[in-house]
């Protein structure tokens, strides 16, 4: 019986050691962290528009799109499709996201459209698509805002993030879009 | 594409030099020498001790070490249970989280008391932080046990036959102090800075730029991450894991995440050879470990970077690879190596989604916990590559006819005995449940209280690939791993019970068959080393383990794997 209650109080301050000192000191630390550790933001006109690292839904024609998310964006339940590769409803999926992509952008051809246009993310709230995703979208974009072309792949390029030694090459769809907005 | 080769192989190696220093820093720890956080940390340890009545110099045997780490184990899970099954009610819940359901509460505490994290629930919704915090604390206490009861069998290696294995709590609270927490402060500021939260506010409601009104979850992520994959925990704080944007936000955290996970179990090893001072053992432990780790790696990083054979029937472009259930920012090369990575270890977190891989990365995904041996968790690596060196020794022993020996011990029917239960209880656990989930679902039984609806609706995809959803459920409950084919529908009282109870036999059983070899063998009286000795630190040595551990996974497991994602592979070539 000492023994339980030995561990009782041993387990209590090590609760006390792991769930509150650790966790108020990189709290404390995160007070120093760009908007004070609660998630860096973008706004527009001083009205919060998204989380810089949170992707969000862009379907209007007027703005580049990003990818498929099996949650629909929803930044309080992320989640992946969970679809294995051969599963037939989920490739009969995929051959109609393209055909949709397709008939959005009819000047493509098909071998032009990178995958990660047409597959759903990990997290469902992938805030990035490929450069060459980016690419494509840009005569659709300019024809409907009616800006020319090459303004707006010039845009589509300054926003390219390059990896210098590791990594991929990504665009942030939310920054791509409120800079695409300021553009006259 | 060279920027992510590039990526792989520098972390990789960085991993590996790093592990080295830490090594030697994590065997001066447990023998008690002076190092640079005793001044901080020896005052708090006493108070520790002080007040809950431990003594924490007392000598211990392979017994009292158990009952040690057991009833304590055994006090958390309790505690756990009942914070998960009141949360609701309970502070620090600003989103107003539901209190767990008996039957997920049980799950949730035990795969986190037994250093697993298998997660039935979804961190955003099914937890508050109150819930996330006790959480948090247990993915520090489970992995210091794994790694106090490394720390026993370090010391009952010893050339010398005695019963005094050192102090459980000792070892214990010096794995928290001087290992865990200063590597998971480290790894949380690195996050921090990178753009994960760190807040008790509660979800953020905005309007996005094209005028949707979203909720945007929040929390106290960034301490929990750190220890998350220091302890080779892996459980998520939101639910899509390492693949969420706010946990793991840009390449950089991701390599950071990575090495976090990869830097326990490698120095673990080094920490051996500096402890006993058998260096040249330790290189050929991690030599095989390694050379087990790249043949599971290199075909799963080519088959991702490959895409789908399916979607390139198509004909879009497939230049990125393949990238369902992958983030951009990762891209398929190191979201290939992670998830081989995160199932050799027994970290579970994962940074794309696994059920999405290809069939060659899900086998290997696979066979990577069926083996479970490979660098393997926190401490518990250890113990299992330990059960596999005892029966090789034992084997190669029997073909060159001599008593075997191992590092100046006699091995005898006793030690073998209990060596051979512990190999076999893994695949027994895991084609079991696998047998039992497949048989309902086979029938498509009518479930009743354990699971609402027939047994197929528990499957996310048809065919060969479900067959492998329920197959991975339980090898990463048997290999204390935690990540999954999520997919697999599993918070419901079948999967929660059934996979709690391979979860709680597959942890503590591995730990007690160690000890109690290396506590019976410390009890046995050294022969010195003379030319009739097997050496343990050859090459020839090495291969022999490596082919007891190829045999022993390759017959057991290869009929499973054949049918789920071998079959998947052939259906898509």
């Amino acid at each position: 019986m000492k023994n339980i209650f030995s561990i009782l109080k041993f387990t209590t301050l090590l609760v006390v050691l792991f769930s509150v000192i650790y966790t108020m000191a990189i709290l404390g630390i995160a007070q120093l962290a760009p908007n004070k550790g609660k998630g860096e933001t973008i706004s527009v006109n001083g009205k919060v528009v998204g989380y810089q690292k949170i992707g969000q839904k862009f379907d209007k024609p007027n703005y580049f799109w990003g990818r498929p998310s099996a949650v629909d964006y929803n930044a309080a339940g992320s989640a992946g499709s969970n679809k294995g590769p051969s599963n037939p409803e989920y490739l009969a999926l995929i051959q109609k996201r393209i055909d949709t992509f397709l008939i959005a952008h009819p000047y493509l051809k098909k071998s032009e459209i990178p995958s990660d246009m047409v597959t759903a993310s990990g997290s469902g709230l992938d805030p990035n698509i490929s450069p060459e995703g980016a690419m494509i979208q840009v005569k659709r974009v300019a024809k409907v805002r009616n800006l020319s072309e090459e303004k707006v792949k010039a845009l589509v390029e300054t926003k390219i993030n390059k990896p210098s030694l590791m990594g991929t090459s990504t665009v942030n769809v939310l920054e791509l879009n409120v800079a695409l907005d300021e553009l006259k | 594409m060279n920027t992510e080769f590039f990526g792989v192989i520098s972390i990789f190696i960085v991993s590996i030099v790093l592990a080295i220093p830490i090594g030697r820093y994590i065997a001066k720890v447990y023998l008690g020498d002076k190092t640079m956080l005793d001044a901080l940390f020896n005052p708090i340890e006493k108070f520790i001790f002080k007040i809950s009545g431990i003594d924490s110099t007392e000598e211990m045997n392979w017994k009292q070490h158990l009952k040690a780490l057991l009833s304590i184990n055994m006090v958390w899970f309790f505690l756990c249970f009942f914070i998960l099954i009141f949360q609701g009610s309970l502070p620090l819940n600003p989103d107003g989280n539901p209190s767990m359901t008996p039957d997920l509460a049980f799950n949730t505490a035990i795969s986190f008391v037994v250093n697993c994290n298998l997660q039935h629930y979804s961190g955003e919704s099914g937890l508050s932080y109150l819930g996330q915090l006790m959480l948090m604390f247990l993915q520090f206490v489970s992995a210091a046990t794994g790694m106090a009861a490394a720390a026993m069998v370090f010391v009952a290696m010893r050339e010398r036959a005695t019963d005094k294995l050192g102090n459980f709590y000792n070892f214990f609270i010096k794995s928290c102090t001087r290992v865990l927490l200063p590597l998971s402060v480290l790894v949380a500021v690195i996050l921090v800075f990178s753009g994960t939260p760190m807040t008790f506010e509660g979800k953020d409601k905005i309007v996005t730029l094209q005028g949707d009104t979203v909720e945007v979850s929040r929390g106290p992520a960034a301490a929990f991450i750190g220890i998350k994959h220091i302890g080779t925990n892996g459980g998520g704080f939101f639910g899509a894991n390492s693949a969420h944007p706010l946990e793991n936000p840009t390449y950089i955290t991701n390599a950071v995440e990575l090495w976090a996970q990869l830097i326990i179990p490698f120095a673990m090893i080094f920490a051996l050879g500096f402890f006993l001072n058998k260096r040249k053992f330790s290189y050929i432990v991690f030599g095989v470990m390694t050379v087990g780790f790249l043949l599971l790696v290199i075909p799963t990083v080519i088959s991702e970077l490959n895409g789908n054979p399916a979607i390139e029937k198509m004909g879009i472009a497939q230049t990125t690879g393949a990238m369902e259930g992958k983030e951009v920012r990762f891209g398929p090369a190191i979201s290939g190596f992670w998830s081989i990575a995160t199932t050799v270890i027994s970290t579970g977190s994962v940074n794309s989604m696994h059920d999405s891989s290809m069939p060659v990365s899900g086998s290997m995904q696979l066979l990577a916990m069926m083996v479970n041996a490979f660098y393997g968790g926190c401490g518990v690596g250890w113990l299992n590559f330990y059960i596999f060196i005892i029966l090789a020794v034992f084997i190669s022993g029997l073909m060159v006819g001599r008593t075997p020996e191992f590092l100046g011990k006699k091995i005898e029917a006793r030690e073998v005995k209990i060596a051979a239960m512990i190999a076999i209880l893994h695949p027994l656990l895991i084609l079991a449940g696998t047998a039992l989930a497949s048989y309902f679902a086979a029938n498509n039984t009518a479930m009743g209280y354990w699971f609402s609806g027939n047994a197929t609706g528990w499957l996310n995809n048809p065919g060969h690939h479900g067959f492998s959803e329920m197959l991975y459920e339980y090898t990463s409950s048997a290999a204390n791993n935690g990540s999954g084919f999520e997919g697999l529908g599993d918070n419901n009282p079948f999967w929660n019970i059934s996979t709690g109870i391979v979860l709680l036999l597959s942890r503590f059983i591995p730990i007690i068959g160690p000890l109690a070899i290396a506590g019976l063998l410390a009890n046995k009286k050294y022969i010195p080393e003379s030319a009739g000795t097997l050496k343990t630190d050859t090459t020839i040595f090495g291969v022999m383990v490596f082919a007891v551990i190829a045999i022993i996974a390759a017959l057991s497991f290869f009929p499973a794997l054949a049918l789920g994602p071998l079959a998947e592979y052939f259906t898509l070539k």
